[in-house]
């Protein structure tokens, strides 16, 4: 059983036809790109996907399950945890704050617990504070913890983001254009992270990207959509000769 | 040492309050003064719950306040003193002073159910409107007050010095400032507790960037009602502590003057810092004392304060900093994050 499942999906943005039609499935253990030309309607599924925005037509199956509906905070408790474009830390707070609040979804405690401080509540809270140490301890950003994160080089705070996407514990991990930004020496960092994730963490990652070294090097099937509408699916090779995704992005020669 | 240092500080501080009120050293004056700084330190941090933590805009703090104070007064009258409006008192008057935390609760909750009925429509909307829908509640409960002939209508309510008296029956101690004393140590903790707990980042979360706090599981909604709640039900203990300390409640005194005082407190003490807002408060009150020899003049002299506040120190005294931060020294003894 495919882990994600799409299925004609369409959004409408008040007659704008922003993704149509799509049908798309992931596997388990997969590392998938999805490419295409600017504004060819990718982070519009990401956010369809992560449930930011209710699809107009069609539907989503996360492990068998409908996600239509769910507000976003449950899909990301179901298991799906994404990355943004343009870095969404929480810029006031600290590193380590930033890891514990995506903890919200499985927090173990109640209202009453935090006033009285019961002793589940302190070891929950423990606990949490626990997992979220020793996560900045695996990716080697734990002298961070205490660093605000607009005092970190944007390279680092990609990392500080994707670190917290997975310490949701995803099943799928949406990571939506992580190289824009970057300089080429962090590009390749990024690649080597992304690959040591992928092979560490028991998960599927689908990820949008610009830069082809990135999603060629990476990914093993990749995804081209344009003006809404699959074009092409296959491996980085195949893509690559593919004669639709290169009219997409270069244009027709017959002209 | 570090867990005790606050609790024997805190102990020493009531006690010498208490002793030197038992003994008269201070008079009925100062002692107002001090109650109502107790009280306004109540309203400033629950509204910086909700104005400095949560960055929504409420305006109508004092709506609240009314709730609560009304509450809480009508409650207490009617069952520890014999009253024209309520008869003969329903509970044996000697029960006041063991009662009077319960009637407080009860003027709590009512204000937080009051909370939860205004933010259920407002959350749906942002921002600004929410600042409307604020003002707009607090007229409601105004005018809904002066129209019930009841409780004294415009005239105002009165009788909670009798209470006063029945829990001085009890033993002859100035019990106001006890309780007021008890209940700003407990909102501070309760805010103090909230905001510490990984719950509580969540407010911060939904301050800093609401769509990324949602995406990565945090249910905004419900936390944006829980603290609206919290802060909404702290304000109505602040008022029924308020209506006692006075002894007699008006509904002009809850007007959106209170409320713009309740304003002024977070924003000269620093969004989103618990002691700037108990700095402020205890600042503003003597402020307003220092000042009364102005009269009409100290609402010119106080909003001129802020506009001056406002231009060279516009993230307040302290500015979503708290005091150990700035002595970091301090956090020997204790720890405000």
């Amino acid at each position: 059983m495919s882990l994600l499942e799409i299925k004609d999906l369409t959004q409408l943005f008040s007659g704008l036809c922003a993704v149509s039609e799509l049908n798309l499935s992931l596997d388990e253990r997969e590392l998938v790109g999805l490419i295409g030309p600017n504004g060819a309607g990718k982070t519009t599924v990401f956010n369809i996907v992560s449930g930011y925005y209710q699809p107009s037509q069609g539907d989503i199956r996360f492990q068998g399950q409908s996600l239509a509906g769910l507000k976003p905070h449950k899909v990301s408790a179901l298991g799906i945890s994404r990355t943004f474009q343009n870095i969404r830390l929480w810029k006031e707070m600290s590193v380590l704050d930033n890891i514990l609040v995506a903890q919200h979804y499985n927090l173990g405690y109640g209202l009453g617990g935090l006033f009285f401080r019961t002793p589940r509540y302190l070891k929950r809270e423990k606990d949490i504070r626990h997992h979220a140490m020793e996560l900045l301890e695996i990716f080697k950003i734990d002298k961070y913890a205490e660093e605000k994160p607009s005092n970190l080089p944007y390279g680092m705070q990609r990392k500080v983001e994707i670190v917290r996407a997975l310490s949701a514990d995803p099943k799928l991990l949406l990571l939506d254009e992580p190289a824009a930004g970057l300089q080429a020496t962090d590009v390749s960092e990024l690649i080597e992270l992304i690959r040591w994730v992928f092979e560490q963490f028991d998960l599927t990652i689908w990820m949008i990207e610009h830069q082809m070294k990135v999603v060629m090097s990476l990914c093993s099937r990749i995804s081209v959509i344009d003006f809404g509408r699959l074009i092409a699916t296959g491996t980085p090779e195949e893509i690559q000769q593919n004669h639709e995704v290169i009219k997409a992005y270069l244009g027709d020669d017959q002209i | 040492m570090k867990r005790l240092c606050v609790p024997i500080l805190l102990f020493l501080l009531l006690s010498l309050l208490m002793g030197l009120a038992y003994f008269e050293v201070i008079d009925l004056y100062i002692q107002t003064i001090i109650l109502f700084m107790g009280i306004n330190i109540i309203t400033s941090t629950s509204l910086n719950l909700v104005n400095g933590n949560m960055g929504e805009f409420s305006c109508g703090h004092a709506g609240f306040i009314a709730v609560g104070a009304y509450v809480s007064s009508v409650l207490s009258v009617a069952l520890f003193t014999k009253s024209k409006i309520f008869g003969a008192p329903l509970l044996p008057p000697e029960l006041a002073a063991y009662g009077f935390p319960f009637v407080l609760i009860c003027g709590g909750i009512a204000s937080a159910l009051t909370g939860l009925l205004i933010a259920i429509p407002s959350f749906r909307t942002r921002d600004d409107y929410l600042a409307i829908i604020t003002i707009a509640a607090n007229y409601i409960i105004i005018t809904a007050i002066i129209n019930i002939d009841k409780i004294g209508g415009a005239r105002g309510f009165m009788g909670m010095k009798r209470v006063i008296f029945a829990m001085e029956e009890c033993a002859e101690i100035p019990w106001m400032v006890l309780w007021v004393f008890v209940f700003t140590v407990l909102t501070v903790i309760i805010i103090r507790r909230y905001m510490t707990s990984t719950y509580g980042k969540g407010v911060e979360a939904i301050r800093q960037d609401e769509v990324a706090a949602e995406i990565m599981s945090v249910n905004t909604n419900r936390i944006k009602l829980v603290t609206f709640m919290i802060s909404s039900g702290l304000a109505g203990i602040a008022g029924g502590l308020y209506a006692h300390a006075v002894g007699y409640v008006n509904p002009k005194s809850f007007d959106i003057l209170k409320s713009t005082e309740a304003l002024v407190m977070v924003y000269l003490g620093g969004m989103g810092s618990i002691t700037g807002s108990i700095l402020s408060a205890v600042i503003f009150t003597l402020l307003l004392e220092l000042l009364r020899p102005l009269q009409i003049i100290k609402w010119v002299a106080i909003p001129l304060l802020l506009i001056i506040i406002m231009q060279f120190r516009p993230e307040g005294i302290m500015g979503h900093r708290e005091l150990s931060d700035i002595f970091p020294k301090l956090k020997k003894f204790y720890k405000f994050k």
